[in-house]
């Protein structure tokens, strides 16, 4: 991989800009250059959010990415501006929870995940953002597992009781992409 | 000190107080309104202040007082803001005083938009208040480089007693990179001992600071001893960076802050493609890379020098002026917020280049 850029999108509040910060400071702590870019613009609560994270072995060059390789929609706005926009050969996570819906195209991979149960089952619908971002490190590998838990107990190391959530959130996302991965390589 | 992930308009705060920026005024403006909440928690740790103005027109003024002192005084604005602080500007830098101003561009004129531009490239360069005035202006194209040059900003302002101007944008601001600070609050000279500012004037003769002259004579006098830091400035402050500038480029594209990034994506795709073109990015817009950007466009290799802006077309007048009519100068650019995307950009070279 000489770069990877991801982006994340859903509603305010589903935790799209945390789950981009907390990849974008992983790859930093595995001594890689990284650039987090908010869609910044007039933005109304409750409206649509997204971030892109660009993962690189040499530096960033344009900040601005139109065809990422990966993209996770955890909404349905999400999936209809976004899904058509991921490049072929990349890899499209769809929250099926609350999407019912995906995506027609067979020049990507497409994974659908439940995250918002499986959150739920995990302790809150909040660590919705943990089980995508576990399942998009799973079937990417773009930064270790390890170095994103170790990330995540540096970020949220004072919270305890919510750690062990988002741990469980990850964890679970994480398996769910590490099949997806040896499946697509079974082929 | 170990690299931390920042957002660039909170990272400008914390260099602005590394490089011993302990004296801040402002009112706040999408988008850089970060700036002043990361600086009105952080400023009092270290001893510093931040007042929050009524208005632009008050921050421009509160600035030339402080900056009278002798401490090191900056503000950061967005467009609009920096408009109404012109008048100010210019007699800051009429009185021979040294100040900050971090302009984090939006889409103009007028309100315009909130999103990122390079429309404020003459307002800058060319001075946007009255008078024989130049600032010193530095345009950053990443968070760490608008960290570096936040803190050299304000060793310059000192070094020449002009304003300076840190010309970002939008995206510089909103986007969050890995930084490096250095480890300690610099330590900065103790007005005391200058022998310009208002200090009080025990034992010595009182100092004037002013930029009103009606003898002709004395004006004309000031005038040209601005002019003179001007052209010291030109001989010891250019900085720019080349990038794939090499000996089979065909075409020389010019390009600064956000968007020398995506002419640096634009170059590297082309590379792979077969297409070489190189980048001379300048990093001081003035003084600006007059001779360097002469010395690559007139090489024999070089088919055309392409401008590319988040403007309608303002530093291609600058790069016009250096290239003397040897090769032609094309401009693509977009604005109002739009950024441009590194595949237009290409489609333009390639039509440069006849092969579209």
């Amino acid at each position: 991989m000489s770069q990877y850029e991801v982006t994340f999108a859903g509603f305010g509040g589903q935790g799209i800009m945390t789950a981009g910060q907390l990849l974008a400071y992983t790859g930093m702590n595995a001594g890689k250059q990284v650039a987090w870019i908010p869609s910044y613009g007039p933005e109304m609560r409750g409206g649509t959010a997204y971030c892109t994270v660009v993962v690189s072995d040499e530096r960033i060059g344009s900040p601005i990415i139109n065809r990422p390789q990966g993209i996770c929609v955890f909404n349905r706005p999400s999936l209809d501006k976004f899904g058509p926009r991921v490049k072929p050969g990349g890899l499209l996570i769809i929250n099926s929870s609350l999407v019912d819906a995906t995506s027609d195209r067979d020049d990507i991979q497409v994974l659908e995940i439940p995250a918002n149960d499986i959150a739920q089952k995990a302790g809150s619908g909040k660590a919705t953002n943990m089980v995508v971002l576990g399942a998009f490190v799973g079937a990417t590998g773009i930064v270790e597992f390890d170095k994103l838990k170790e990330t995540l107990t540096e970020k949220m190391g004072r919270k305890k009781d919510l750690l062990q959530i988002n741990y469980k959130a990850l964890d679970e996302g994480y398996e769910l992409g590490r099949k997806a991965k040896e499946e697509k390589v079974k082929g | 000190m170990a690299k931390i992930l920042m957002k660039g308009n909170e990272a400008i705060g914390e260099a602005a107080v590394r490089a011993g920026g302990l004296h801040y005024f402002a009112y706040p403006i999408t988008p850089q309104s970060e700036v002043g909440e990361y600086l009105v928690k952080r400023l009092p740790e270290v001893g510093g202040v931040f007042v929050q103005a009524e208005s632009e027109v008050a921050v421009g003024n509160m600035l030339f007082g402080a900056a009278a002192s002798g401490k090191r005084v900056f503000t950061t604005s967005s467009s609009p803001g920096i408009s109404l602080m012109q008048e100010a500007i210019s007699y800051i830098a009429g009185a021979h005083l040294p100040a900050v101003f971090i302009n984090i561009v939006r889409g103009g004129p007028g309100l315009g938009g909130i999103l990122p531009a390079q429309s404020d490239y003459f307002q800058a360069t060319k001075g946007g208040g009255h008078g024989d005035y130049r600032l010193l202006v530095l345009a950053p194209s990443t968070v760490q480089e608008a960290v570096d040059l936040v803190m050299l900003a304000f060793d310059l302002a000192h070094k020449y007693l002009n304003p300076v101007m840190v010309l970002g944008d939008g995206m510089i601001g909103q986007m969050m990179e890995a930084v490096e600070f250095p480890e300690s609050i610099k330590e900065t000279d103790d007005p005391m001992t200058m022998d310009w500012p208002a200090t009080g004037c025990e034992g010595r003769d009182p100092r004037i600071i002013k930029s009103l002259y009606l003898d002709p004579q004395a004006l004309e006098k000031n005038s040209f001893a601005l002019a003179d830091k001007y052209k010291k400035m030109k001989e010891e402050e250019v900085r720019y960076e080349l990038y794939k500038v090499k000996d089979d480029c065909q075409v020389l594209l010019i390009s600064y802050g956000t968007m020398a990034r995506i002419c640096q994506t634009v170059i590297d795709e082309m590379e792979e493609e077969g297409v070489s073109v190189g980048l001379l990015r300048p990093i001081t817009l003035f003084p600006f890379p007059e001779n360097e950007i002469r010395e690559q466009a007139w090489k024999e290799n070089i088919r055309a020098v392409l401008s590319v802006e988040m403007s309608t077309g303002q530093m291609v007048e600058d790069v016009d002026k250096a290239v003397q009519g040897r090769k032609p100068v094309e401009f693509y650019g977009r604005t109002g917020g739009i950024v441009p995307s590194p595949e237009e950009v290409k489609d333009y070279i390639l039509k440069i280049l006849g092969k579209k």
